[in-house]
């Protein structure tokens, strides 16, 4: 097992109290940041290699060096607590088990952007999350952590997946539905209620504490060249041993799946599921990939949110894609034609083919859809959805075509 | 969008807070301490309207769900039209268009917990509560769903009862979570 960085505190019986985060060196990361400049605080991050890990693995210290150097005005920090990816489930752990991390995280990224004013955006769902972390909010609030320079605001969202997009999020946070909006401007030019704005994931700035309290160089060593540390893998599906596990980015899928007791089920790997949901499937030949932003990219795939779900061989894949396909549908927020409307037909279509009333063409229909609509909307909604659409089909299709009669 | 989400039957609204749940065409209004509250998170926004989400939950939580003349009510609140609050409700899945049964079952669909048997699963509550998914129960008792990932796919197949999440269910545990909810 890699050290564990993020997970550090989640065995101690009372972890997410401000007692029990303090008697494990809780807030002395604040403390060093504080006697910081600024830009040195993002120059320290930008060096340990911290990528964010809620899904598109951005840099994260070159994100914060995105703030206009000269604006006067308000500045926001957004954390993305939206958790929704298929196949993940770490934030809400963080928030259950270490909220003061997330606090702590947040007070020196405001500081290296200087805002004085963050938001953290829990999905509707997470109930006994949203508890845990705004009683951790209170408790720093009397202890004077927050109220003296920079405040937080707690954000129940309301049940959509896109508001884990983070300009949806955005708009969901501004009163509205959550749809996306154009880039550019990104957040970081104009973001919430139209001012300079940095989204970050949960365990993204959770992340800041310790490269603050041990140093840039031993957080970039922790990882692979291009990405640092160690993050929260979330492995579900077909294994013995479902959990989520901290594992340095640089471990390969083969040992996470190793370190997840194996493959359950039949016990012989058919495909996983490598980054999310939205990730391209891989085959029981393509595992032995390491599981940074990176690798996963060489592969084809997408490490995302590091959602593993694995698939043993008595598993159907046009099933598997079948879910997904539904998810797709029922979460695609129709804003842009493409999106809308293929997403609703492509479920229909692989729905239909599972029901053993699929045609031969079927398959190209939808491969010839999904790969004209790449690229062509406001968010990475639709390309997310593509991903699926064309690896499952293209990796498995014997499988499909079996199903298909006519 | 696919799939209902929110429940379907004719009861009256659920009482789940003790003040009086008035009937859809009745005027919905907050108390005095909620407006307060109102106020309070509307001035934690740089534009009130950031407040709006939270102030549907508070509305839902009061009134049982949300009528039209709640969204109107909550659209005076803000200074806007009702027709964007509509927008924002219908938007979300959280938020009930029609009244709700006293307590909500939600069963994960998605592919962590379609491997772990949630077809079955779903199978095995719509038949033992009578009802398919989006409806109520006759009694009011429960209003059962069928939900995209709640993201507790370690724990698969699950379930959000109400603000709970039950994990790791089978058929019997389900029997025995459902006979709890009165």
């Amino acid at each position: 097992m890699a050290e564990r960085v993020l997970m550090r505190n989640f065995d101690l019986e009372n972890s997410y109290t401000l007692a029990g985060y303090r008697a494990t060196g809780g807030y002395t990361a604040w403390d060093t940041a504080r006697g910081m400049p600024p830009d040195a605080i993002t120059d320290t991050v930008k060096k340990s290699n911290l990528r964010g890990l809620g899904g598109a693995g951005f840099p994260t210290g070159t994100k914060w060096s995105f703030i206009p150097k000269n604006h006067t005005g308000p500045v926001y920090l957004v954390i993305n607590a939206d958790e929704g990816e298929p196949g993940t489930f770490k934030d809400r752990y963080l928030l259950e088990r270490d909220p003061h991390s997330l606090i702590e995280g947040m007070l020196i990224a405001a500081r290296a952007i200087r805002s004085a004013l963050g938001f953290v955006y829990i999905r509707g769902e997470y109930v006994q999350p949203w508890r845990r972390f705004s009683a951790a909010v209170k408790e720093a609030y009397d202890a004077g952590l927050l109220g003296s320079g920079f405040d937080i605001v707690v954000h129940r969202g309301a049940g959509a997946y896109i508001c884990g997009e983070e300009t949806g999020l955005l708009s969901s946070l501004e009163g509205k539905k959550g749809w996306p909006k154009i880039k550019p401007p990104f957040p970081a030019i104009k973001g919430a209620f139209g001012a300079p704005t940095i989204v970050n994931n949960v365990e993204t700035i959770c992340c800041v504490p310790p490269i603050i309290s041990r140093g840039a160089e031993w957080f970039a060593g922790l990882g692979t060249k291009t990405q640092g540390g160690t993050r929260m893998y979330s492995v579900s599906g077909r294994v013995k041993k479902p959990a989520v596990y901290e594992e340095s980015v640089a471990i390969t899928l083969r040992q996470l799946i190793e370190k997840a007791g194996g493959v359950s089920g039949t016990g012989r790997l058919k495909a996983v599921v490598p980054g999310g949901g939205s990730a391209a499937i891989l085959t029981a030949n393509e595992i032995d990939v390491p599981m940074d932003v990176d690798g996963l990219k060489v592969a084809g795939s997408m490490i995302g949110s590091a959602g593993v779900i694995v698939m043993d061989e008595s598993v159907s894949i046009p099933e598997a894609l079948m879910v997904l396909a539904r998810f797709y549908a029922h979460e695609s927020c129709g804003q842009c034609t493409p999106c809308r409307e293929s997403t609703g037909w492509i479920y229909k279509m692989v729905h239909r083919i599972v029901e053993g009333h699929g045609k031969k063409d079927d398959l190209d229909t939808i491969l010839d859809v999904a790969k004209r609509g790449g690229g062509t909307t406001i968010c990475a909604f639709y390309d997310g959805a593509i991903g699926p659409y064309i690896s499952y089909i293209e990796k498995f299709r014997s499988e499909f075509e079996a199903l298909c009669r006519i | 969008m696919i799939g209902g989400a929110t429940g379907a039957s004719n009861r009256p609204p659920a009482d789940r807070t003790g003040l009086a749940g008035p009937a859809p065409t009745g005027a919905p209004t907050f108390s005095p301490e909620q407006l307060a509250e109102v106020r309070r998170l509307q001035g934690l926004y740089p534009d009130k309207r950031g407040a709006l989400l939270p102030v549907l939950h508070m509305a839902q939580e009061t009134f049982g769900w949300i009528s039209l003349p709640t969204e109107e009510y909550v659209a005076g609140l803000f200074d806007l039209s009702p027709a964007h609050v509509h927008e924002v409700v219908t938007f979300y899945t959280l938020y009930f268009q029609q009244p709700k049964g006293r307590h909500v079952v939600a069963v994960c669909h998605n592919l962590s917990c379609y491997l772990a048997g949630a077809k079955d699963l779903l199978a095995h509550v719509k038949s033992r509560l009578g009802v398919e998914v989006g409806e109520t129960t006759p009694d009011g008792r429960i209003t059962l769903q069928s939900v995209e990932c709640l993201c507790a796919c370690e724990a698969a197949p699950m379930a959000q009862v109400d603000e709970r999440y039950e994990l790791n269910l089978t058929p019997e545990k389900m029997d025995r979570i459902l006979e709890r909810l009165r």
